[in-house]
């Protein structure tokens, strides 16, 4: 494949094709599936059916005797090999409840899909026909899927020990919130509910674990987007060394969250692994991924708005009950607390009051998925602003302006400081293209000629905290790890250029991303680059990758690596030139002396540092550098999102014509990977509105079990988005950027459903529960009463 | 167990499968083309797609014994003498893959689409690609990269 002919100097900002790619589309690629070793076993979980339930007995015998079958064990008989509970990396507060979660459960099952014994065997096919050979005596308990219904008095108890389902409060209140809403002239009041999710990334979870009893040495190839996270908390919950385990990420295919954690199977296998003397494969099947792997938002959310009689917004009030489902997972408490701050948007409020409550429930549990906590935030504050906006009779779009943030650096009422944005520069651009005036105008016709086709038309202004994260601030809201990130650029004295990342990708295309910075601030031509990353063995430091955070920590901890490399080479190249290193002039990769034809590359450098043969006095040989970057804020994305709706009033059918987003996320490394995760990021916000909701039964099953009940947009179903941006480079890092891997999911749902409610509002609707479906839509056009 | 005898890529091979196999295993497992590959158990995603006998089929949905005496190609068998095939090449240049895990399915889907329909609308691509899911392009570039290949 062709190396893009663009020179050195001119990679940042362009749309270079991606490196990722040869392999991928020619089947070479190595996802976690796809690796074998000798004497490999398959692992087959057995899992309860019920959401609920006592475990009364397990009996592995009949799967022990099975063909082909190399061990079962029952949790009981693996209870002795947790060191620690799987780990909650966010807890919140001081007293969340956080109830012991083994692997494999022993006492009770506690939701649908809850491990409580395992098979190997010597082939995928025989350990699952010998799973179905354990026999499980339950005695099925109450189930609770809703968390309001879990808080509620005589609600079944998911956790006795806690004689509650409540996990935790969490508060955050600035400002005099009582006394601004005691005294505002107009006050809004809205309740909206966040389904629940299931993420479906398309490779499903899969780990492969080995053990050498020799060197007492553990290795772990997991469909992970958190490898070097993976490796310390599987550490504690092995109770192992940590410097006897490796973790890798393979290929991953695609995570937005589900593969950000440390599962149950993950620990299981490096277990099983140990015990049978054999490396352990575990693939999930989709529908029992649907079970096994966490679940997105639940959320019952109320707002309240105190605000002045122009509809300029002075406080917000929020509160949002949270399934957390049965278990605390990595980010489980963590996830609705993560937008925490946002819950006000882009606009300049002096009152802000929030507050969480986590409910177990007997579900699978949730936890971050693309978003996590952010589109939760934005939604009830775009809907709210909706609501407000009808009630003063004021244009959507006005009531924004009147709202929005116009000066930066800005201190938030929530506590946080947004460092740049143009909300109503973006707002205007999205105007602009959809022609708001033009929709409006056929909407009212449509109206007047009493077409039943109605036509909607919803915005959604946000902004959002990403880029994981000062972690000092991280401390102070009690997360137990950091979110700094690393990079090592390591020059080859042949000429090419290793690069370390402590990120972890899956999709969002670091390697070329990060191949353009290092190229540019190198002058190394782009394929004599190489990048590697997924593996705590080749590099030590690094966070991994979620919450938007890769090219805003790691690749600035990149791009402080370059400027090191470069401060070095300039130590070396002066010496050799036998000049000072003031007189050096840096550009894309050579040092020149002004009026002389003196001069040398970095790559040159790179040989002289190798040799050593004349290095200045007292330098260590070698050009590497390594950065560590701990960011000093969040990155604060934001923009301006709409969408056109028709819906047919006679079949509630939605139909979304069009879609706009003009985003401001900083300055852009590759405009076509940026645009690549809008739409992603779009389709599944929009999905969220219009298709996707995780349904369970009474008694707690997954009724949407598999990708034929759980309805996932194809290509039919989606139409192509418009894009533009306006940009105000952030000034927190060297590079300007922000993150945008979320940003799509965060803005787009709910400027769906306020185009939806938008175009009914003549029929008297409020709402429209998501999803979206026709039948909803019907109803409550029936149920609006007007005409 | 049967003696089945399959040409993929056009090399033939002969092998003893199981009869409940599915065809998808039989060429990641026996084979080794790990190109192909699972998605998920209800013949939704799309993401196993293969060719048989030029048909586009999902591979999860067909046992390897109905694959006796057939020809197959998958994802391993498009590039000729390390040249991309056109519709590969249109993916890599529209960035019409991401994490690449639909990509092999999404690729022969599209050959086998462009083969029935050499200059398909926006809108009789997105119809004619609704078997195979995608989480993270959300299709916009997959369609531009099935339009560019169709006019390559």
């Amino acid at each position: 494949m062709a190396a893009t002919e663009t020179a050195p100097g001119s990679y940042i900002g362009t749309s270079v094709p991606r490196k990722e790619d040869e392999k991928l589309l020619t089947g070479q690629s190595r996802y976690i599936d796809d690796l074998t070793l000798p004497g490999m076993v398959w692992a087959s979980v057995v899992r309860s059916p019920f959401a609920h339930a006592t475990i009364t007995s397990v009996d592995v015998s009949k799967a022990r005797e099975a063909e082909g079958v190399v061990a079962a064990f029952t949790g009981a008989d693996l209870a002795e090999d947790w060191a620690a509970t799987l780990p909650c990396v966010w807890l919140v507060t001081e007293d969340t409840k956080q109830p012991m979660h083994r692997p494999l459960a022993t006492d009770k099952a506690r939701y649908q899909g809850d491990g409580v014994a395992v098979v190997i065997a010597e082939t995928r096919a025989l350990a699952k026909d010998a799973a179905e050979l354990v026999e499980v005596e339950y005695e099925p308990l109450p189930a609770v899927i809703d968390p309001e219904e879990a808080l509620a008095e005589g609600a079944p108890l998911v956790h006795e020990e806690f004689g509650t389902n409540e996990s935790f409060v969490w508060k955050l209140e600035n400002g005099d919130v009582d006394g601004i809403f005691a005294s505002a002239p107009v006050t809004v009041k809205e309740r909206f509910r966040q389904q629940r999710l299931i993420p479906n990334a398309i490779e499903p979870r899969g780990v492969l674990a080995q053990y050498l009893p020799a060197q007492d040495e553990y290795t772990l190839w997991s469909a992970t987007q958190i490898p070097h996270i993976l490796r310390f908390w599987l550490a504690v919950v092995l109770g192992v060394p940590e410097s006897r385990l490796r973790v890798v990420a393979p290929d991953v295919g695609g995570g937005f969250g589900s593969k950000l954690n440390v599962y149950a199977e993950e620990a299981l296998a490096l277990v099983l692994a140990r015990r049978v003397g054999r490396p352990v494969k575990w693939t999930e099947e989709r529908s029992e991924g649907y079970l096994s792997t966490i679940h997105g938002r639940d959320h019952w959310q109320e707002m309240e708005f105190a605000a002045d009689e122009d509809g300029k917004i002075r406080a917000v009030r929020a509160k949002a009950t949270v399934g957390l489902g049965a278990y605390l997972q990595l980010v489980t408490a963590g996830t609705p607390i993560l937008g925490g701050w946002v819950y006000g948007g882009p606009y300049d409020v002096e009152g802000y009051s929030l507050e969480v409550v986590g409910a177990f429930t007997t579900a699978t549990p949730t936890d971050a998925y693309r978003g996590a906590g952010r589109p939760e935030a934005t939604y009830l504050i775009e809907r709210t602003v909706d609501a407000l906006a009808r009630k003063l009779d004021l244009d959507p779009a006005e009531i924004r302006r009147r709202n929005f943030i116009t000066e930066f650096p800005k201190p938030l009422a929530s506590g946080l400081e947004i460092d740049s944005g143009d909300f109503a520069g973006a707002l205007d651009r999205a105007l602009e293209m959809v022609d708001y005036e033009a929709v409006r105008r056929e909407q009212a016709e449509r109206r007047e000629r009493g077409d039943s086709k109605e036509l909607g038309i919803g915005l959604s202004t946000y902004t959002e905290m990403c880029g994981l994260a000062p972690s000092r601030i991280l401390g102070a809201i009690l997360y137990a790890a950091g979110g700094w990130d690393a990079a090592t650029i390591r020059c080859l004295p042949t000429g090419s250029v290793q690069v370390f990342i402590g990120t972890s990708p899956h999709g969002q295309g670091h390697v070329t991303t990060f191949s353009q910075i290092v190229a540019d601030r190198l002058g190394v031509p782009i394929d004599q680059v190489e990048v590697i990353h997924g593996d705590t063995s080749a590099m030590q430091l690094g966070l991994d990758t979620y919450g938007s955070r890769s090219l805003a920590v790691g690749g600035v901890a990149l791009y402080n690596a370059a400027e090191k490399v470069i401060g070095k080479a300039r130590g070396i190249v002066a010496h050799k030139l036998e000049v000072s290193a003031d007189d050096l002039q840096y550009e894309n990769g050579r040092f020149t002396v002004a009026g002389t034809d003196k001069s040398m590359t970095v790559q040159e450098a790179a040989l002289q540092a190798f040799t050593a043969h004349d290095l200045p006095d007292g330098m260590e040989p070698g050009l590497e550098a390594t950065f560590v970057y701990d960011p000093p804020n969040f990155s604060w994305p934001g923009g301006a999102h709409i969408a056109v709706v028709e819906i047919d009033t006679e079949t509630g059918e939605v139909d979304l014509r069009r879609y706009i987003a003009v985003d401001e996320i900083g300055n852009v490394i590759n405009p076509m990977v940026v645009d690549g995760q809008i739409h992603g990021g779009v389709t599944q916000g929009i999905a969220q509105a219009l298709w996707e909701e995780a349904i369970f039964d009474e008694d707690g099953n997954l009724t949407t079990g598999s990708m034929v009940s759980y309805l996932l947009p194809s290509a039919a179903e989606t139409i192509d988005y418009e894009l533009d941006r306006v940009v105000a480079p952030s000034p927190t890092n060297p590079l300007g950027v922000k993150g945008v891997g979320e940003t799509g999911t965060i803005a787009s749902t709910p400027a769906v459903m306020n185009a939806i409610v938008d175009a009914l509002s003549p029929y008297g609707v409020r709402d429209v529960q998501m999803p979206a479906k026709p039948e909803r839509v019907w109803r409550a056009i029936q149920e609006g009463g007007a005409s | 167990m049967r003696r089945i005898a399959v040409t993929v890529n056009g090399k033939r091979h002969e092998a003893e499968v199981e009869p409940r196999q599915l065809l998808v295993y039989f060429l990641r497992e026996e084979l080794g083309l790990t190109g192909t590959v699972v998605g998920c158990d209800t013949s939704s995603c799309g993401s196993c797609t293969v060719l048989v006998g030029g048909e586009s089929v999902k591979s999860c949905t067909m046992l390897a014994v109905q694959a006796d005496g057939a020809e197959v190609t998958t994802i391993e068998g498009l590039a000729r003498d390390g040249e991309l095939h056109p519709v590969q090449r249109a993916f890599h240049e529209q960035h019409g893959l991401q994490c690449g895990f639909c990509t092999p399915g999404m690729v022969l889907a599209t050959v086998s689409l462009l083969a029935e329909n050499p200059s398909p609308s926006d809108e009789e691509i997105r119809h004619l690609l609704e078997g195979n899911l995608c989480r993270c392009t959300g299709y916009q570039n997959i369609v531009k990269a099935v339009k560019a290949a169709a006019t390559a």
